[in-house]
Formats: C-alpha cells, structure tokens, sequence
C-alpha cells in the first residue's frame, strides 16, 4: 500500500552522502507489485543512483504514465514531486514540466505498453524534441494490470503464460530510439543492478533526451518457459554489448583499466562516462556504428544491453529555443509583462 | 413598380458591399487596404472573410459592413457586389439586393442569362487594362485587385490621399512596389471617374468615430492576452482557425520577450505532434508553475478530452482557447458556429465541470484571455476561453486596448519555500480555508512541498485512496470549488428598456447582431431586454434575468442549443420560458435574421412588424 511509510530502519552498511543524506532519504512508500517484480529491482537502482549522485530530493520531478511501471515513482524519493499523469501521454507532461522549469531532474517511468502502443507518437516526439530527461522504459512484454495481454515489445513466437504464440513483429525500442536521434540510448536488465546503476547515474546526469530500456520481467504474466522476457531468456541470451562506468564530476577517478582496452567520454557537465573493452569496430558516439553493431547483436538472437549510443554534445530543447537561464516558472511577472507603453505603441499599428 | 433606387437616397456610411474573388490571388491585401481606408476615414465599419479550407483556386469572398451608427453584426444584404470570379457570377449577381450595383471585369463579355434588369451593371475592363499596363502574370493579377480597389474608391467616394497614404507605409521597405500600386489604384479609378456617375448613393463620408479604435481580430487580441497574463509556454498543434493566435502570439514574444542582446527568450512555444500532447504540455508546465496555454478548436478539444479531465481531478491550471469552427467532426473548418459549447462545459469523462468565458469580439477575447490565466490559478483547474471563427480570425473595430500597469496577477495558493518550512506537514487536497481551494506546491521549491500528483482516486491528503468516503470528500470539494466561481467569471451584458416583458438571451460573437436585433424590435414596436452570458458557471444574475421574463429567446448558432442546454440543467429556470433562435449554417449571424425569428414566434403580422416614428414607440431609452 502506498500510504504505508516504510520503518525507520537505516541500513548499516551505508553512510551519508555529500548532502549529508542517507539511502533511506531516497526511498518511497513500500510497493505494492507482485513479489519479485522487476520494476522493483529497477526502483532499488533509482534510488542509489539518486543517492550516489547527491542530488537534492525535492529537485527531482518523477513523471509517469499508467501501468505496473507508472506506480513505481511513488515508491522512490518521497521528497520529490511526482506526476502519475495520464495512459502514453507523460512524455507530453514531462515536456511541458520542463518547460517551465528545466532546472530540474526529470525521470520519466514507462512501460512497454505506455510507450510503444498508446503512447508511441509521444514517446517518438520527445526524442525529437530532445527533453532534457532520463526515460526508463521497463519493458516486459506484456501487460501487467489488465492481466497478461502482449504488448508491442513482445517478441514473435514468445509464448503467453497460456501457451499462445505472439505472431506480430516487436517494436524494438531501443532501435527506434537510436534512428529518431535520442542522445542517450542504452538498456539493462532489472537482474543485473551492477550494470544498471551507472546507465542510471549517466542518464540522469546526460544533458538531452536520455533513452534506458529496461527488461524487466513481469514475475506474474510473463516469467514462464517460452517467453522471451522472462529472467531466464534474458540470462541466458542477454550480450552485454560494453560494460560502462559512471564517473561523476566530484568523484575522484581511482579506478583502474587495461591498457588500450577503454574509451572515456566527457560529458557536458564533465562528469565521465568510461566503457570497457570496447570492440574495435565500433564507436558509442557514432550512431551509425551503434546501430549496426545493435543490429547483428541482435541478429545472432541476443538482448543487448550496455550504453549503446552517446551524444555527449550537452544540448537540449532549451537550447533550440535559446531560453532565457531562469527557468519561465521563476520569471518575475514585471519582466514578463510588457507593460502600457508598449500597448500603446502597438495598438498604432492596429490603425 | 417604383425605383428601388429612390428608397435608398441617403445611404451615406450605410451599406455593406463584397468582393467575391479566387482564393490564393492576393485578394486579401486589396481588401484590407479597402477596409482600412473606411476606418482611417473615420468610419465605423466590420470585415469578414469568407473563405474556403484551400489553398488555392476556389472561390472567396471578403464582405465589410460600414455603419455610422456602429453596427458590426453580419448583414447578408448587399447593395454592391465586385464579382471578380467568373465561377461565382451568378450566385454574387443573384445576391445584389434590388437597385444594388455588381461591378465586374468587362475584359471579358458577361453571359446574357446571369443579368438582372433591378440592379446595376458597373463594368471595368481590369484585366485589359492591367495588361496594358503591367509586365508578368503574377504582378498583372496582383495588380488587378488594386486596380478593383482605386474603382471602388471613386464609386464609394473614398480619400485617395488615405489610400495613397497606405500603400506607402505598407511598401515602405520595398519602395519599387509603390509606383505600381499608385498605378493600379489611378487605373480602375479614372475609369470609374469617366466612365460612372460617381460617386454612387451608397458612399462613405467622413466622419470621426474610429479615432478611439483599432482594427484587430480575436485571435491577435487572445494572443496579446496572453502575453500581458505572463504566459510563457504555449503547446498547440495546428488547426484551422485557432492557429493564427499561436502565430501572433510567437509573434509578440519574439518582440517583448527576446533578451535583444542575449537573444535569450523568456517564452517556449511547444508545436506538439497532436492536440493530446499539446494539452499535456500546457498540464506539465501549470504543474510546474508556468503559466501555459493552447489555442485549439473543436477536433482538439475532443482529443483533449482525457487530459482535461486529468487537470480537473488533480487541480492543476491550464488555458485552453477554443476557437469554434463548424461540427461535428471535421465540419466546415472555415465557417463560423458555436457548437462546442456544452463539450466544454463538462469536457473529459466522470463528473468533470469547466470554468469558461465566452467573450463577444477581440475586445474581450484580450481582457478575458489575461482573466483566463488567473481563474486557471485561482481555483487551479482548466479554463475555456470559448470564441469563434467570427471573432478570432475577421477584423473587427473595438476600442484601443490599454494596460493597468498596476495589475497585479492572481496565482493562487502556491506555498513557497518560506511557508513550506514553516507548517508542520502539507495536504495537498486539504480544504485548509473552507473555500474549497487547496493549497498547492510547485516542484523543486521545498522537501516538505512533495506530494504526488494522480489521476486516479486521492485523498484530502493527497494519498491514493479506494475509499468511498476519502474519494466522495474530494470530488464533493471539487463540486463546490468550481461552482463558486460562478460569481468570479465575467458577469453577464445586460441592457434593459422600458416597457420590454421579453428578452433576447445570447453567447459570444451573436452579441451584434443580437443588440442590433433589439433595437430593430423597438423600432417595431416591440422593446425587448438582453443578456448576454459570458461566463460559465453561471452568475446568479443570469437565472434571475431569465424568472424575471415571460419569455426568453435564446439565441445561438448551433443546431441543438447548447447555451439553452446549459440554462435549463445548470439553473432552477422553467423551461418553457426558453425559446431557442437558432442559425448554425456558418455564417456569422445577422439582426435582420434575429428579429425575424421572433417575429414569427410571436405570430406578428408583416403590418406589426412596421417600423413606427418615434413618437409611437414605448418610452424611454437604452439602458
């Protein structure tokens, strides 16, 4: 139950942040999905990311649609605002959030079923737009609140929990993403928090439309032999395409590498995304690259996972418009209003 | 059969006259350099624009009404006609009123069948002069809608020198043209000159009063509106014919609001992929603080719909103006109707109810588009402003719009970080004052401001709730929120006269012809009252105008009488003192149309309906 606070018990094997906060301040109201559902392993990894990063609770602004994975904002940093907005449509609210106030970290939570089939044009539209946003699509396939129905993202020939076979081609999400021009693209898997937390860290931190797919199996509705989003399937055949770590701009870079074996990418804030072991024919800041190297990943039957594409250029849609640095919301009325002079002025040209 | 042309000795600045044209030829500057002499020469007068939804190639036409006395209704009477498309001759010919004037092109021979022996003939040889006269196809059309310009001044009698006076400022940045222009202009006026008994009966004369005024239609004004209300972020998708107050209103952002040295601009303008997404974004950012709105029309508020309903249940502020085109469905997307009036006062399923204001011309489209904004903060929901083609997208003469720069704006009860610190724990549903209206936070401001916003069942304190009881609190709360603005929307227009024990109730751009109508009754013998209803809910006002009357006309332009609708649900009236006058064809709406309609309801005989001296009629004046 969502109004249910969650005891004061404070792990011990953690200490405070740099805001002097504990894990404990990042978390929400207990949730109410089905024992061991993803979503709530992605939850787990929300809630460290924001607490590594030190970010400020109540500067996060928690937007979602309608779903199993649209709940789970409530149970995440309960000091920030959140927005359970209407079914495929967060996207819309998200832009418009931001819009007034783009000093915000905004994370959007979505399903396969909110972004690929009710809110598909939304969900395409905000990656044009490129909203400055980490959006965490926790894709598993079916649908969980109307019991068990595909969705969009279910694979052809993974099989319902009653045994039929889907037989209409995926709208593979992660691809859209990277052929609509999203400046972050990447995906993880609910069962692998080690890997998921610095796509986390490193979403939230991008300046510009932040895609993250996450597979997130649906212990319920599609966790069984023959679906291909089960925890099974997805160990078995998940291809960690790069592994990748988040190195904030605060942080001290202590780790080490092999030699001739990493690539590291400053983003805009300078904080340092680091990949491991990358190929040699491919390049995660060429969308080109990424796309053909996503492509025959999943060709040879394999759920990529890993950063698959960043654009660490560090624009947004503000800096389309050119907005003005103190976000619209905070505009004082004086310096919005163009007052009776300028009326008067205008109104001879009504003549 | 005497002279129809005697009766109409004196029609000095009391006439209307069209210009029926091909769509995508230029016309439209013609006729507004036409419409703005009239007003430069101090009278007052009302265009229309009568196009097709195209680009290119079908018929249009551009109708202005000049009336000293200030009547701006439509009036489908013409006593002129310039038939400038060949297509449209017989229907403009047929719709010169007897001992009218059809000016033509006579490059070309008219057919024998199209002429009419009551009206007059006025031909031009525009084309063969323009010609002669011009070099290249495109600046030879061009030039003849000027050339149709400079004939009309010398039958209208209009000031050269006004004309003159604005083809130059028009051409100010393009010098060349001007030469051209005065050439096209002396063309069609010497012909007429030499060729006519000018000027004819129906002329303009100068006079002085439109100094006070400017000519703007709605959808500038609403854009201006919302300038001066502060609003920063506007998300539309295009649609016909609400998307020109998104143009205007980027328009004067790009000039108030753009730091000049920066370039930095204190405005976003979202053109989203659909009406869903637009009223998603004007949601998101009234959540997060800024003032937002859309421009839409019927199609979109249908699609709007959830999310309106959304902004209702999780009391967030959002403008929506809904410029009213013809329905259902796609309809008629460039004529006039005012068909959306019940889909937004209950837009969105479940109990949902909308605050709306339903301004009259671009007046009030401006006054009532900064009011909007602050009734969307004051009581947190969505707020309508309802027009229609009619007043967003013609040119109406109104009063200059001025600026209190005393205003202050109204934005609700939003807590800030100061007041957050200090109370001990916030509700954000929690009726704290008894008015009915929460407190709200905005995200980012304070820790102890959090709360999450839903659109599924919620508590007084904010929390999900399956409740009955948690779940009626709120929505019985929401019931009295939105019902006590009823005596916060703009009161209704009320014009009493002595004697009178009917009324003509009516909404929005009927407003002229309505008024008008009134007088035309009086003249008859028959005073009438009128109200005019400008908000929803309704004031109180408005129930007791309607008891205190034997019989209401209820006039609007929609075919199931929506605003009657409204009367009889939303108030305690009884409904056979409601008699609906209804004209949903598209066209703005005339008085003659108006009084005739009662007239007839009424069984009056022609004789009756004579108009009488003044002496006959009942005493006393308008109040």
């Amino acid at each position: 139950m969502t109004y249910i606070a969650k005891p004061a018990v404070r792990h011990p094997g953690l200490g405070a942040n740099d805001l002097g906060l504990h894990m404990r301040d990042y978390e929400g109201t207990i949730s109410t999905l089905c024992a061991g559902c993803g979503h709530d392993s992605v939850t787990a990894a929300i809630i460290q990311a924001f607490y590594e990063l030190s970010i400020p609770p109540h500067r996060i602004a928690k937007m979602s649609g309608i779903g199993c994975s649209a709940k789970t904002p409530a149970y995440f940093v309960n000091e920030a605002h959140g927005f359970n907005g209407v079914h495929g449509r967060m996207p819309a609210l998200a832009t418009g959030a931001n819009a007034a106030n783009k000093d915000l970290y905004y994370i959007g939570i979505s399903g396969d079923g909110d972004s690929l089939s009710i809110g598909l044009g939304q969900f395409c539209h905000a990656i044009r737009r490129n909203v400055n946003m980490l959006y965490v699509l926790e894709n598993n396939g079916v649908y969980g609140l109307t019991k068990g129905q595909f969705s969009a993202s279910a694979d052809v020939g993974s099989r319902s929990k009653r045994g039929v076979p889907n037989k209409s081609e995926p709208i593979d999400p992660v691809a859209l993403a990277l052929t609509l021009g999203a400046t972050f693209v990447a995906r993880g898997f609910s069962g692998d928090k080690q890997q998921l937390l610095p796509l986390l860290k490193a979403g939230l931190m991008h300046k510009g439309f932040a895609f993250l797919d996450v597979i997130s199996p649906c212990v319920t509705f599609n966790d069984h032999v023959g679906s291909t989003k089960s925890y099974l399937y997805t160990r078995h055949h998940g291809h960690e395409l790069v592994p990748v770590d988040f190195v904030p701009i605060r942080s001290e870079i202590s780790a080490s590498y092999e030699k001739g074996s990493r690539t590291s990418i400053t983003m805009h804030d300078g904080s340092m995304v680091r990949f491991r072991k990358v190929p040699e024919d491919y390049d995660p800041t060429d969308r080109l690259s990424a796309y053909e190297h996503y492509r025959s990943l999943q060709n040879r039957g394999e759920v990529v996972t890993g950063l698959l594409y960043l654009d660490p250029g560090g624009e947004d849609m503000h800096d389309d418009n050119a907005t003005t640095a103190t976000p619209l919301a905070e505009m004082a009325y004086e310096d919005l209003c163009p007052g009776s002079e300028q009326m008067d002025a205008l109104m001879e040209e009504f003549r | 059969m005497s002279d129809p042309r005697l009766e109409q000795a004196d029609r000095t600045n009391d006439f209307a006259f069209k210009i029926g044209t091909v769509n995508g030829t230029g016309s439209a500057s013609a006729n507004g350099l036409i419409m703005q002499a009239i007003f430069r020469m101090g009278i007052p007068c009302t265009g229309k624009n009568v196009f097709p939804s195209n680009i290119q190639g079908l018929p249009t036409w551009y109708e202005i009404r000049v009336s000293h006395e200030g009547y701006s209704a439509r009036t489908p009477e013409f006593d002129l006609i310039v038939a400038m498309n060949p297509a449209t001759y017989e229907r403009d010919i047929a719709e010169v009123r007897p001992g009218g004037y059809l000016l033509h092109d006579s490059s070309w021979p008219m057919a024998k069948e199209f002429l009419r022996d009551d009206i007059t003939f006025l031909g031009v040889p525009l084309g063969e002069m323009c010609v002669r006269e011009f070099k290249g196809a495109r600046v030879r059309i061009l030039m003849k809608n000027i050339a149709y310009a400079g004939a009309l001044a010398a039958l209208l009698s209009m000031d050269l020198d006004v004309i003159r006076g604005m083809i130059q400022e028009k051409f100010a940045a393009k010098p060349k043209l001007i030469g051209s222009n005065y050439k096209a202009i002396e063309l069609g006026y010497d012909y007429a000159m030499e060729h006519f008994d000018c000027p004819l009966p129906i002329r303009l004369q100068t006079m002085d009063a439109t100094s006070d005024h400017v000519l703007m239609d709605g959808n500038t004004s609403a854009a201006l509106g919302c300038v001066y209300a502060g609003a920063t972020v506007g998300a539309w998708y295009p649609i016909t014919p609400s998307t020109s107050l998104m143009d205007a209103f980027k328009r004067f952002c790009e000039r108030f609001r753009k730091d000049p040295e920066t370039g930095e601009r204190s405005f976003f303008i979202a053109q989203a992929e659909d009406e869903l997404a637009a009223a998603g974004v004007v949601i998101g950012a009234g959540w997060a603080g800024a003032r937002a709105f859309t421009p839409t029309s019927g199609p979109g508020i249908s699609l709007m719909s959830e999310f309106i309903g959304l902004a209702y249940y999780a009391e967030i502020p959002a403008v929506f103006v809904d410029v009213q085109r013809v329905g259902p469905s796609t309809g008629m997307p460039t004529r006039t109707q005012q068909g959306d009036l019940a889909a937004v006062a209950y837009a969105s399923h479940g109990d949902t109810k909308h605050i709306a204001l339903f301004p009259a011309n671009p007046e009030e489209s401006f006054h009532m588009a900064v009011e909007a904004f602050d009734l969307a903060e004051r009581f947190q929901s969505p707020v309508f402003l309802v027009q229609d083609l009619d007043i967003g997208m013609n040119d109406w003469m109104i009063p200059r719009l001025n600026w209190d720069d005393g205003f202050v704006p109204d934005r609700g009860k939003v807590l800030g970080a100061a007041e957050l610190e200090k109370i001990e724990k916030f509700y954000r549903y929690m009726d704290v004052d008894g008015d009915g209206i929460p407190y709200r936070s905005l995200p980012g401001v304070h820790p102890k401001g959090a709360y999450f916003t839903r659109g599924s069942g919620h508590t007084s304190r904010g929390t999900y709730t399956e409740d009955a009881d948690e779940y009626t609190e709120v929505m019985d709360r929401l019931r009295t929120k939105i019902d006590s603005a009823a005596s916060e929307v703009p009161a209704p227009a009320v014009q009493m006269r002595e004697g009178a024990t009917m009324s003509l109730v009516t909404i929005g751009s009927c407003d002229g012809a309505v008024r008008e109508a009134a007088d035309m009754l009086e003249r008859q013998g028959l005073p009438v009252n009128f109200l005019r209803v400008r908000g929803f809910p309704f004031d109180t006002l408005v129930p007791e105008f309607l008891d205190a009357h034997e019989l209401n006309f209820v006039v609007e332009q929609n075919r199931d009488a929506q605003l009657r609708r409204l009367l009889v649900t939303e108030t305690e009236v009884e409904p056979a003192r409601l008699h609906s006058v209804l004209d949903y064809g598209g066209f703005p709406m005339s008085a003659a149309f108006v009084a005739g309609e009662v007239n007839e309801h009424l069984g009056r005989a022609p004789e009756e309906t004579k108009v009488r001296p003044a002496a006959e009629r009942p005493e006393g004046a308008v109040a």
